[in-house]
């Protein structure tokens, strides 16, 4: 699989909340190795959007979604293992949430989850993720403190940690940086600089700065429908294709 | 002393004096009222155990009653009331426990559950004799277990399940759903999560509510009144398992009830100090409850 080849495809995806539509049919592509962001206000669709990636829109009794998704070339809809789809898939949520458990067991839960229970290979993810998300000298001394009590910003770095900790494929960001201040934001956005070598990362964010200085093509969203989708280059230049985007991401836009 | 400019702005007012006066009276209120509270519950306990004072002591726990119960202990009801309580939570608790995290955890939310919410919720609130009245037909007759110990626990076991239910309930709802989220992201499945992070973080809350069910099971009269609860069953002195499933057996409410109406001539202490000792006991039991929460907690903080 080449970089640059698509990894996710996205074809006429609706979803509606209890009889109200959010996504409107929308089709795109993903390619493998970029940083692809979504742009667009509140409210536009864009977690929903995430959360039929991993198919977690499953548990929302209310949803119901049609259209296809891609991963790989295989419909998600079809497949057998859900579990195993989710773990191709990273997420961290707007608010960083540590869960109760020690720090070396949030890293470790995802591995536990899908079977493994050697000491050595848990140490192992542990210590790798956590260094990949930018928190092991930090923590390498109090591994056995609970997680919840870190910081924001160290807690939503703990979050990269267990999204990465199932060895993804693909990494969504869904406003990652909502919580947290400018520094560790500087600092994760070198940790997703660093890991685009590896995986593809998909980033949702309401700061059209960040998406400007992250990612390789963007998507603005807007109430469900797709604005525009090209470059980020082409997006952020003085002559998007639509006159809307111009306008957003310069805050023009109500 | 010179008047700082910067000071003079935060000068006390008559709004603010007003403020405060209205500050200080909602407090005294609160207080007044949880005073009021505490004192009738520190009266009863100091009257029932002034009165009951000459009769308190260990022989009157482990002693059978003696002479048509106008002196000796209370073993059999004691025991009667430990044998009834502990098979109702058996039955009861696990039921309740694992039917609430169904419901709360994979239940979607349609009519159905919704149906058995309200049912819940409202069997919560039938009164005792009511559940006793179903046991009599339940259980003694349709199911043929005659007046026993087997019918009153289950009597019993009816009658606290709603209510562990709807506790258990509330204690999960506590747990935040980002967790579950969390965890649902990292390919955990529901059973997973309830195990690894919902249950660790609510057993407390579970725990309370089965707990509090104990005091209300040792404490009811009417169901095992109608269904396996006698006034006076012979047992060996310090035996802690009289009774057999299908036998009758003494319980501390009813012998509460049967000391204070019914038996004339009865040493004027024992009835009170009968209700000693269950007060005693369902005090042992909330304390056990709260050492074990703290325990919990303790744990969970590493």
């Amino acid at each position: 699989m080449s970089p640059g080849s698509k990894t996710i495809e996205v074809e006429e995806l609706r979803l509606a909340y209890a009889g109200r539509e959010v996504l409107h049919g929308i089709s795109f592509d993903i390619h493998r190795n970029e940083i692809f962001g979504i742009i667009g206000p509140a409210q536009s669709g864009k977690s929903s959007l995430l959360s039929c990636f991993n198919r977690t829109i499953d548990f929302n009794t209310d949803a119901a979604v049609s259209g296809t998704i891609r991963l790989d070339g295989e419909d998600i809809r079809r497949v057998r293992d859900v579990y195993g789809l989710r773990r191709k898939i990273g997420m961290v949520a707007p608010l960083p949430v540590g869960l109760p458990l020690s720090i070396y067991d949030n890293v470790a839960f995802a591995p536990r989850s899908s079977g493994l229970k050697s000491k050595a290979a848990l140490d192992a993810i542990v210590e790798r993720c956590l260094r990949q998300a930018a928190l092991w000298d930090e923590v390498k001394d109090r591994l056995k403190h609970l997680g919840t009590a870190l910081s924001g910003g160290q807690q939503q770095r703990l979050t990269i940690a267990r999204a990465l900790s199932h060895e993804p494929e693909i990494l969504c960001l869904d406003e990652f940086s909502i919580a947290i201040d400018p520094v560790t934001t500087m600092r994760i956005e070198d940790v997703l600089k660093e890991l685009r070598q590896h995986i593809t990362i998909v980033l949702v964010t309401n700061l059209v700065q960040q998406a400007r200085r992250l990612t390789d093509r963007t998507m603005f969203l807007w109430e469900g429908n797709i604005v525009e989708l090209d470059t980020t280059e082409v997006i952020f230049s003085e002559t998007p294709a639509e006159r809307r985007t111009y306008e957003y991401v310069r805050g023009i836009f109500g | 002393m010179s008047l700082d400019p910067a000071a003079a702005r935060f000068t006390r007012t008559a709004n603010v004096a007003r403020k405060e006066r209205a500050e200080s009276l909602a407090r005294a209120i609160f207080m007044l009222m949880s005073v009021a509270m505490i004192i009738p519950l520190v009266a009863i306990v100091t009257y029932l155990l002034v009165r009951a004072a000459p009769s308190l002591s260990w022989e009157f726990l482990v002693d059978v009653p003696r002479k048509g119960m106008r002196e000796g202990g209370i073993w059999p009801a004691f025991v009667g009331t430990l044998n009834l309580v502990g098979l109702s939570l058996a039955v009861s608790a696990p039921i309740g426990v694992l039917a609430a995290i169904y419901l709360h955890e994979y239940a979607k939310d349609n009519w159905f559950n919704r149906v058995i919410n309200l049912a819940v919720i409202n069997l919560a609130g039938v009164p005792s004799i009511v559940h006793a009245l179903f046991g009599l037909g339940a259980f003694v007759y349709a199911a043929k277990f005659g007046y026993s110990v087997l019918a009153a626990s289950l009597t019993l076991a009816i009658m606290t399940l709603p209510v562990i239910i709807a506790s258990t309930r509330e204690a999960l709802a506590s747990v935040p759903m980002a967790f579950r989220a969390a965890c649902w992201n990292v390919g955990a499945s529901r059973w997973q999560t309830i195990r690894g992070v919902v249950l660790p973080n609510s057993i407390s809350g579970i725990l309370t509510g089965v707990i509090l069910q104990v005091s209300r099971a040792a404490g009811e009269t009417a169901p095992i009144m109608f269904t396996g609860a006698v006034f006076y069953k012979a047992v060996k002195r310090g035996d802690l398992f009289p009774f057999g499933l299908n036998d009758q057996c003494m319980a501390l409410s009813m012998h509460l009830y049967t000391v204070s109406t019914q038996v004339p001539n009865v040493r004027e202490s024992i009835p009170y100090a009968t209700a000693i000792v269950l007060l005693g006991s369902v005090l042992m039991v909330n304390a056990t409850a709260i050492a074990l929460r703290v325990w919990l907690r303790h744990r969970k903080r590493w």
